[in-house]
């Protein structure tokens, strides 16, 4: 092991025991249980074969992060990222495997632990930096610089209940932005805030990772985020170490291993459908869209007619397309089944999460939707260093051209 | 593996913030990191005394109502309905005497054992020692004691009553009142975690346990129930708490002193045993 190695995992694994043992366990249940089985032994069964639903949220990972890493965890959700965080930050306990850490480590899973609404925003400074292990002096010595990072200067003494989102968001990241710790574990928090303070916050976090030579570990599914601060990356998927190296790679790999893809039953009423809707991967992965839609129907489609809307993932729409609007170019022959495909080659967009709705028809009518039915993350093969936030810029990135005359 | 192992502590064997997770594992440093995480009991105990008070007109005199009504109602049923004899000091005194220790432990306890599963948003998303939880909820039992220990220093001194040393003696009982309450808080919310039954379980046991603790009247006066009395670990601490206060010509009473001392350490040894056990998962089942 490398002295500069500051946490290795070793085969770790969690696993959930889910079914009979609920979440709420009533004194009631384990007695009736307890009885049961006595019963049953008495009866001379056993009670080894009852089906218990597990749940492996990890299994057998393995990885090492060494100091001044910024290591970006991807993976879809129930990948076992917030499981790999809870088990790093003391919270829950692995099934088996070692991790060793060096150094402090903070976490910060959760914009604003322990916010309490009624509390003045000084009062809750002092809370949440104690909950996140600071101690009382070191709160003090950091107050002014915290309270002028978070820029609620005026409200300190306002109760958090009445400040905006905006402001709690800003205040809470302040407080952890001044963790003093070697390793900072971070989990999605930059997904709330406003745009400019999310880019602060992305500063801060290169910063400190520049200067003080901080390892941090970060989840996101701000693909964009990952690709502009993380220098490595881990893939998970399904609990399971599937891929690790450079970002861009991992990102690569995350969304080529990708299953975008839905399936729909037959409606009872036996008219035409979408039997299913896939965002191709290796399409994705060459920076490329391709959106596939099967369909049946009990008629010939006359002819099928597709219709697809790009949309942000606040389902704003973007673009949209159908098979009536390209008629000129795309006239299908009738047909009760088939994949309808839309290609969308030079993507103008930046790297971010997107949603598809597709619509089914014919040339008269429309007779079935998918809103918002597949969700996918785009990586833009365009790399700029000084994007700002896409909340300002939106997602999309026409290929403007510039000018300059000089007077 | 272990080569590996060796060399990490080797080049860095001093680091005391270095740390090896694994399944069953007893955190090695869970005594220190009590110790390094202190500002957050006092930040955690200032939380909900701020947090209670907050939007109330009365505030701190919410504290105070409680003791009063009681004090007025125990002094009339036991007192004057019953004609229960006070041993020479005033009625209300004697309510009061007792409904110290037993305000202290209730509160203490029904707080410490609701503690966990209302500061389930911490656990799920937060390392610290846990037992600051449950250790907070004491300190704002402890807090609201005071402001009734004034409540009584005041009447006592209305009543024309002199303070003797068996005062001094008082933090001695207050800590073995607290000591109780913490035994029997973290077996409870330890449990509750796991089986929230205990939700309903704490509240009915304090119901019952005002009338099966002497608080409305002397063990003095009944001396044939007093086995039964001394079934109950509270009993000993109320006596204890009216020796100093009151000064009532009774003894000392030594045996069942040392009964509740004896209760509350079995509770607390045993209780911190399973709370360190159960620690580790209270995030998967909370």
């Amino acid at each position: 092991m490398a002295t500069d190695t500051v946490i290795t995992v070793e085969s770790l694994s969690k696993l959930y025991v889910l079914g009979h043992q609920t979440r709420v366990d009533t004194l009631r249940d384990q007695l009736t249980r307890r009885f049961r089985s006595f019963g049953d032994a008495l009866r001379g069964k056993g009670t080894a074969g009852k089906p218990v639903d597990e749940f492996w949220a990890l299994k057998d990972v393995s990885f090492e992060v060494r100091r001044g890493d910024v290591l970006g965890v991807v993976g879809r959700n129930g990948a076992g990222k917030s499981t790999l965080l809870k088990i790093l930050s003391r919270i829950t306990e692995p099934t088996n495997g070692t991790v060793r850490i060096r150094g402090r480590l903070a976490s910060l899973l959760e914009v604003g632990t322990g916010f309490h609404p009624e509390l003045s925003g000084r009062e809750n400074v002092y809370l949440n930096g104690a909950i996140l292990g600071m101690r009382r002096v070191e709160i003090d010595r950091k107050f002014d610089e915290i309270v002028a990072f978070s820029e609620v200067e005026r409200f300190l003494d306002t109760p958090v209940k009445y400040y905006s989102s905006g402001m709690y968001v800003r205040l809470a990241f302040a407080i952890a932005a001044h963790l003093e710790s070697e390793i900072l574990v971070v989990d999605e928090v930059l997904a709330v805030g406003d745009a400019q303070f999310q880019k602060k916050c992305l500063n801060k976090v290169s910063e400190v990772t520049k200067s003080e030579g901080r390892t941090v570990l970060f989840v996101s599914h701000n693909s964009a985020a990952l690709q502009g601060i993380c220098t490595s990356g881990i893939l998970l998927s399904q609990g399971k170490l599937v891929g690790q190296g450079p970002i861009g790679e991992c990102l690569g790999t995350y969304l080529k291993t990708g299953s975008q893809r839905a399936e729909f039953a037959a409606p009872p009423h036996g008219k035409p459908y979408i039997s299913s809707v896939s965002v191709d991967p290796a399409a994705l992965a060459a920076g490329r869209i391709q959106v596939d839609v099967g369909f049946r129907s009990p008629f010939p489609l006359s002819p099928p007619v597709v219709g697809i809307i790009l949309s942000s993932k606040f389902g704003q729409p973007i673009s949209g397309s159908n098979g009536r609007m390209t008629a000129e170019t795309f006239k299908p022959a009738p047909a009760r089944s088939g994949i309808v495909s839309a290609h969308l080659d030079n993507v103008p967009l930046h790297s971010d999460t997107f949603l598809i709705s597709v619509y089914l028809g014919d040339a008269a009518m429309d007779y079935d939707q998918k809103l918002d039915v597949i969700q996918f993350d785009y990586v833009s093969p365009r790399f700029y260093p000084q994007l700002p936030p896409l909340q300002i810029i939106g997602p999309a990135d026409f290929p403007w051209r510039w000018g300059f005359k000089a007077d | 593996m272990n080569g590996r192992t060796d060399c990490l502590a080797s080049a860095d064997p001093g680091n005391p913030n270095d740390l090896v997770i694994e399944a069953g594992r007893a955190n090695a440093h869970y005594w220190r990191d009590l110790w390094r995480y202190r500002d957050l009991l006092g930040f955690l105990t200032l939380r909900d005394i701020r947090v209670r008070y907050k939007q109330t007109v009365l505030g701190v005199g919410w504290a105070l109502i409680q003791p009063i009504v009681t004090t007025g109602i125990f002094t009339f049923v036991f007192g004057k309905l019953a004609g229960m004899s006070p041993g020479g000091v005033p009625y209300p005194l004697l309510v009061l005497a007792g409904l110290l220790p037993w305000q202290l432990f209730s509160a203490a306890l029904s707080g410490s054992s609701a503690s966990l599963i209302s500061n389930s948003n911490l656990i799920s998303k937060v390392y610290f020692p846990r037992l600051i939880i449950p250790l907070s909820s004491l300190g704002v039992a402890a807090i609201d004691f005071l402001v009734v220990l004034g409540l009584y220093v005041a009447t006592s001194a209305w009543f024309g009553r002199i303070p003797t040393w068996h005062w001094a003696l008082l933090p001695l009982f207050i800590a073995l009142a607290l000591l109780l309450a913490f035994g029997a808080g973290i077996w409870f919310t330890a449990l509750t975690v796991k089986y929230r039954d205990f939700r309903y379980i704490v509240p009915f046991m304090l119901q019952v346990g005002v009338f099966l603790s002497p608080i409305g009247y002397s063990t003095g006066t009944v001396p044939s129930w007093r086995p039964l009395l001394d079934a109950n670990p509270i009993t000993g601490i109320i006596d204890a708490f009216r020796w100093c206060l009151l000064s009532d010509g009774q003894p000392f009473d030594v045996r069942g002193t040392a009964c509740s001392l004896l209760i509350s350490l079995v509770l607390t040894f045993s209780g911190l045993w399973y709370f360190r056990k159960m620690e580790r998962t209270f995030a998967d089942m909370i």
